[in-house]
């Protein structure tokens, strides 16, 4: 269990982590998300002690890290793959790591066999991959069998068959029974991860909840609907029955229709009372990599010029079709929250996801299922 | 929190929880030190060139050169530059970890900071110790061996080992004053630069100081008081042109100085620094 309260860390003039309140418990993978530069290793640095915060404190398992009586037993963690003496062997970087808690030398090479390195233990750690650094450095975590385990990035530098491998000793980890927190700024390889989800931006709190319930708040669904081609006056026809039956209708450039706010079995009755031909009729899901985005976008600190994400956002310019009167597209705020992606925190209006305006709200919200948005 | 799946009881790991100690953390600084090529070759060449040159010193002189020099002599030659690798061990033993970044996984390991601290200092000094006053041992035995003759007059050679051994621990506590400065910069190069800077720089500026009549008495006091001087006294080597030469323990206790506060500050430093 790790409980941060109201953790906060200025380096002069910049506030990388402010006032971040949360807990991570044991028997989940918590995912740790955010764009880079949003605070997450320093967070983790603080929980470890490494970096003392400005204000507020964090705990493991009741007790500041730097307190706890054989810390190596407690907690385990990767913070940076690189952090070897490139000169040393493998097999001796984690025996020195061993001694230093007097863990025994055969525990060594059990996390060597563990995470895969045994064949390559006694080379010089500079001659690894950033793959194998990320091992040696999984296994460094494992040596002391903690109860607590956290990981930054882990899956930085490895090839699929490699992050799969993460992936599954993540959740084998938190099935044991452990606390395991890991960082990504990949929404998508968290998804598949993580049990439940802390996400920051510029050192704030922007989101703590299960994947699907973020899932929920975060990713909108519409009904694409495509009258046949030749029934124009259908396509007409039909949009008007959607919007009499209480949907929102948007008109996509390719004269397809987005409806929200009515079921798919609905929108086909209406189809067929109005005796219109449908060529589709699908559901749709906006991605979750999506939604991280939007939620994330006014905290991203580092930004190309050109940005390259504006592919992934849908083409915006839908058009109101004519059967909307003017006020009409004026869709009230739950609504558009469910038909675009959520705005960006920060934006005016409804609060689209969960976002704590003291620390103290979160203990409440974390545990509480029908989380009061 | 949506997660239906039971939680699992708090994992609880089979392999015992010893309370980690000093000697750990000496094990493991051990193990840190013979494991890498940079330290292994520092403490190799400090030991070639105290013994190699001392050997030579040795081979090159004779018996009437040692009527009033004790048998360690030939060693200092060969130690006012192997004094440097002592204190590159030291700089080494600490930089190294910060310039990898090792040292966040060393504290993550053992966060009580002053436990690891205090086994670096430890190993340093006697790593440094052993192969010094070993090395300087072997010199001043070989010197003995090949020179103790009627024309070398009386020897009292137990004393002048004892002495080789007091000027071994001058060195080693450079070493252990490189490793202050190497956990105060963090850097490599800079911690290097620095304490060949202690000890190089304040013979020549006491040289320069004394050129004219105002800065003589600062420039005699600096080329009285400092390391190199300070060994040469160790060695039975005085440098008499000086004038009045201080005693042996006054460079101690200048060196003792120096270095407790030195360490002392490294201890405030590294217990509190962000890293």
């Amino acid at each position: 269990m790790i409980e941060a309260v109201g953790l906060t860390k200025r380096f002069g003039a910049k506030t990388a982590v402010d006032q971040l309140s949360f807990q991570v418990r044991p028997g989940h993978v918590t995912g740790f998300l955010g764009p880079n530069g949003s605070g997450k290793s320093t967070t983790m640095r603080m929980i470890l002690g490494l970096d003392r915060p400005t204000s507020g404190h964090v705990t493991i398992n009741g007790r500041p890290f730097r307190e706890l009586p054989n810390a190596q037993r407690h907690v385990g963690a990767l913070l940076d793959a690189k952090a070897v003496h490139g000169g040393r062997r493998a097999r001796t970087h984690l025996l020195a790591l061993a001694q230093l808690s007097g863990i025994p030398e055969k525990r060594v090479d059990e996390v060597l066999g563990v995470v895969g390195l045994q064949d390559v233990a006694r080379q010089r750690t500079k001659a690894f991959s950033l793959g194998m650094g990320q091992r040696l450095g999984i296994a460094a975590a494992l040596l002391g069998d903690p109860q607590v385990l956290l990981f930054d990035e882990p899956v930085n530098g490895l090839d699929p068959e490699g992050i799969l491998w993460v992936r599954n000793l993540m959740r084998q980890l938190a099935a044991e029974g452990r606390t395991v927190f890991v960082s990504s700024h990949l929404m998508s390889e968290m998804a598949l991860t993580a049990d439940h989800l802390i996400v920051i931006g510029r050192g704030r709190l922007l989101a703590d909840m299960g994947v699907q319930e973020f899932i929920a708040h975060n990713s909108a669904g519409f009904a694409r609907v495509r009258v046949a081609d030749s029934d124009r006056l259908g396509a007409q026809a039909l949009g008007e029955a959607l919007v009499k039956a209480g949907g929102q209708v948007l008109k996509e450039p390719d004269g397809a229709l987005r409806v929200t706010g009515l079921t798919l079995p609905h929108v086909s009755d209406l189809a067929h009372e109005a005796g219109v031909r449908l060529w589709e009729l699908s559901p749709h899901r906006a991605s979750l990599e999506e939604a991280y985005m939007r939620l994330t976008q006014s905290a991203v600190e580092y930004t190309s010029t050109e940005d390259p994400r504006a592919e992934l956002f849908e083409p915006e310019p839908l058009t109101v079709p004519a059967w909307e009167d003017e006020g009409a597209h004026q869709v009230s705020g739950p609504t558009a929250a469910a038909f675009y992606a959520p705005p960006p925190p920060g934006a005016a209006g409804a609060q689209p996801f969960l976002m704590p305006s003291r620390p103290g709200d979160l203990a409440g919200t974390a545990t509480d299922p029908e989380d009061p948005r | 929190m949506t997660a239906p799946t039971p939680r699992p009881a708090a994992y609880s790991s089979p392999l015992p929880t010893p309370r980690p100690h000093l000697g750990h953390a000496v094990a493991s600084e051990w193990t840190k030190m013979i494991s890498v090529r940079s330290t292994v070759l520092t403490l190799g060449a400090l030991v070639l060139l105290v013994v190699g040159i001392g050997l030579l010193a040795v081979a090159q002189t004779s018996a009437e050169n040692f009527s009033g020099t004790p048998f360690t002599a030939p060693a200092l030659f060969g130690l006012l530059v192997g004094q440097l690798g002592v204190m590159v061990l030291g700089v080494l033993t600490m930089t190294s970890e910060h310039g990898t970044g090792l040292i966040r996984t060393t504290f993550t390991a053992a966060p009580d900071r002053h436990r690891v601290l205090t086994a670096k200092y430890l190993v340093v000094g006697g790593v440094g110790f052993t192969a010094v006053a070993g090395s300087v041992t072997l010199v001043a035995l070989a010197g003995a061996i090949v020179h103790h003759r009627p024309g070398a007059g009386r020897h009292d050679i137990p004393g002048e080992l004892l002495d080789g051994l007091a000027g071994s621990l001058y060195v080693t506590l450079l070493g252990v004053l490189a490793l202050a400065v190497g956990a105060l910069v963090r850097h490599s190069a800079g911690g290097i630069a620095v304490m060949i800077g202690v000890v190089t720089v304040p013979p020549f500026t006491g040289a320069m100081l004394s050129m004219w009549e105002a800065t003589q008495p600062a420039g005699s006091t600096l080329i009285r008081y400092n390391a190199p001087v300070a060994l040469m006294q160790l060695f039975g080597l005085p440098n008499t042109d000086t004038g009045a030469i201080p005693p042996a323990w006054v460079h101690f206790a200048l060196l003792l100085l120096v270095t407790g506060a030195a360490v002392a500050g490294s201890y405030l430093v590294v217990g509190r620094r962000d890293v």
